[in-house]
């Protein structure tokens, strides 16, 4: 009778002790130490409180044309308190893959990182790069395997593989979707917004990083967890390039110039005191 | 029935600040030395920061136990490296070995919120944040602990560079000079311990620069 491989969908307790080198437990999933408490629920709250991830973002990615183009805000928030302003969100898994991170900022970066390497050894143990849909579904099933304990993961993985450009929707509850066109995070309903209303299949590389760059700074005015730096890249056959960096406190006076009023009457200075 | 709920908690607060700002060729680290719980003061006199390496050096605020605990962990794990690559471990690298030794905790965090600083491999000053669970960046200065909130804007007023992610990229350095910069951090801690009552007693300061390893200690406010 034939066996299914259930490897990727068993739970990580099951593995070896967490003294194995990074590399070792890459067959199956890191395991990770669980706490001893009859409510792992509520800890796991608890602990999340203490881990505050950064959730407020605004991240986008589109197919068009000329491939993919990827573009992020760069703020962290913990409640109220901004806690940073310069997050890179737009993560090079290698040379013609990035992933977006949305959620929980170490959730994304670990795992993102973990994919990459995972990458790399299907490089080179079949001689041939990653597709998109297979580093997606990879990362899909990791996270599959740690649904209900906590992570929040909400990424976008963008490639160039052998059929053309590629991107899917990953996020922490196991879902994963093909699609032309996503925006995640809080600002994501402000970028979908200017994103679908500007968008064309046969745009430009530099049209394409315009309409990126502004569905971004409309998020970031809007959306109070979202600003810093708007980044953007481009997926193209030869991999991916970072098109532009911008500060949106800056991109607001570029498209809202301050235009010197024609004065009628000077005010004349008040005389005496 | 409703569930019962845990009437302890592994987890406790020993608060504190810690800040570290790079320099051209320099990094300074520095921290209160109060440690406290709830209202309690436990001791006046404890060091929050420790060298990892030769050329790095983490200071951490928040549950000292689990913070002793990763210390102990970061230096057995150096030791390791030393052993089979016959050479220090450098600033980048223990970067990101913290950040993968706190994401295996994932599950059951250590309470322990770090600030390393250190020379990175062309001895600039380098200076990495972290949260509790591993998510790092490497940033030109940094505060975390219970006084970050206060000290935070007041280095961002005094040192705020251009973000990294610009592009054309610019220098995150800080163009003050090593003396400088320790002056800012006492004015820093001396202000934080005014408004933060879990900072005080005093400062420890560590200087890191091509010399070496230099310390000192300066007086807070004690109440």
């Amino acid at each position: 009778m034939m066996k299914l491989d259930f490897g990727g969908l068993e739970s990580a307790s099951q593995f070896h002790g967490v003294d194995s080198e990074l590399v070792d437990g890459l067959s199956s999933a890191p395991s990770f130490e669980i706490p001893n408490t009859t409510n792992f629920d509520g800890f796991q709250k608890e602990a999340i409180q203490m881990v505050k991830p950064a959730k407020g973002t605004t991240t986008l990615a589109f197919i068009f044309k000329e491939g993919v183009m990827v573009a992020a805000d760069s703020r962290a928030s913990m409640g109220g308190y901004i806690s940073s302003q310069s997050v890179k969100k737009i993560i090079e898994i290698n040379p013609y893959m990035l992933g977006t991170m949305a959620g929980g900022a170490a959730d994304c970066q670990f795992w993102h990182r973990n994919l990459g390497i995972k990458c790399r050894l299907h490089e080179l143990a079949n001689k041939r790069r990653i597709s998109v849909t297979g580093a997606s579904k990879l990362l899909a099933n990791i996270l599959y395997s740690y649904r209900g304990m906590g992570l929040s993961v909400g990424t976008m993985i963008a490639g160039w593989d052998e059929t053309g450009p590629g991107l899917y929707y990953v996020d922490s509850e196991g879902g994963r979707l093909k699609g032309n066109r996503f925006s995640v995070g809080s600002g994501s309903p402000y970028a979908y917004g200017v994103l679908d209303s500007g968008y064309r299949y046969d745009m430009s590389v530099e049209e394409a990083a315009e309409l990126a760059r502004r569905a971004i700074y409309h998020a970031t005015f809007r959306d109070g967890a979202s600003g810093g730096v708007a980044s953007v890249y481009h997926v193209g056959p030869n991999g991916w390039k970072k098109l532009s960096g911008d500060d949106v406190g800056e991109l607001y006076y570029k498209y809202n110039p301050v235009t010197p009023s024609t004065v009628e009457q000077e005010m004349a200075e008040a005389a005496g005191p | 029935m409703t569930k019962q709920q845990a009437n302890w908690s592994p987890y406790d607060n020993n608060g504190g600040s810690c800040v570290a700002i790079a320099g051209a060729d320099y990094c300074v680290i520095a921290a209160d030395t109060r440690m406290s719980t709830g209202y309690n003061i436990l001791t006046r006199d404890y060091s929050k920061i420790t060298k990892l390496a030769d050329k790095c050096v983490m200071a951490s605020s928040g549950f000292q136990a689990d913070v002793k605990a990763l210390q102990k962990l970061l230096a057995a794990r150096h030791l390791i490296y030393q052993h089979q690559h016959n050479k220090q471990m450098g600033c980048p690298a223990m970067a990101q070995l913290l950040s993968n030794t706190l994401y295996y905790k994932r599950f059951f965090p250590y309470y322990s919120f770090n600030v390393l600083g250190g020379l990175d491999n062309e001895g600039k000053g380098c200076v990495y944040t972290y949260d509790a669970v591993g998510s790092y960046e490497r940033v030109g200065y940094s505060s975390q602990g219970s006084g970050s909130t206060l000290i935070m804007p007041f280095l961002d007023n005094q040192l705020k560079s251009p973000s990294p992610l610009l592009l054309p990229v610019q220098d995150a350095i800080t163009p003050l000079s090593e003396s400088e910069a320790v002056d800012l951090v006492k004015t820093v801690f001396a202000s934080a311990t005014e408004r933060d009552i879990y900072t005080g007693d005093k400062l420890e300061i560590v200087v890191l620069n091509a010399e070496g390893i230099q310390r000192e200690f300066m007086d807070l406010r004690k109440d």
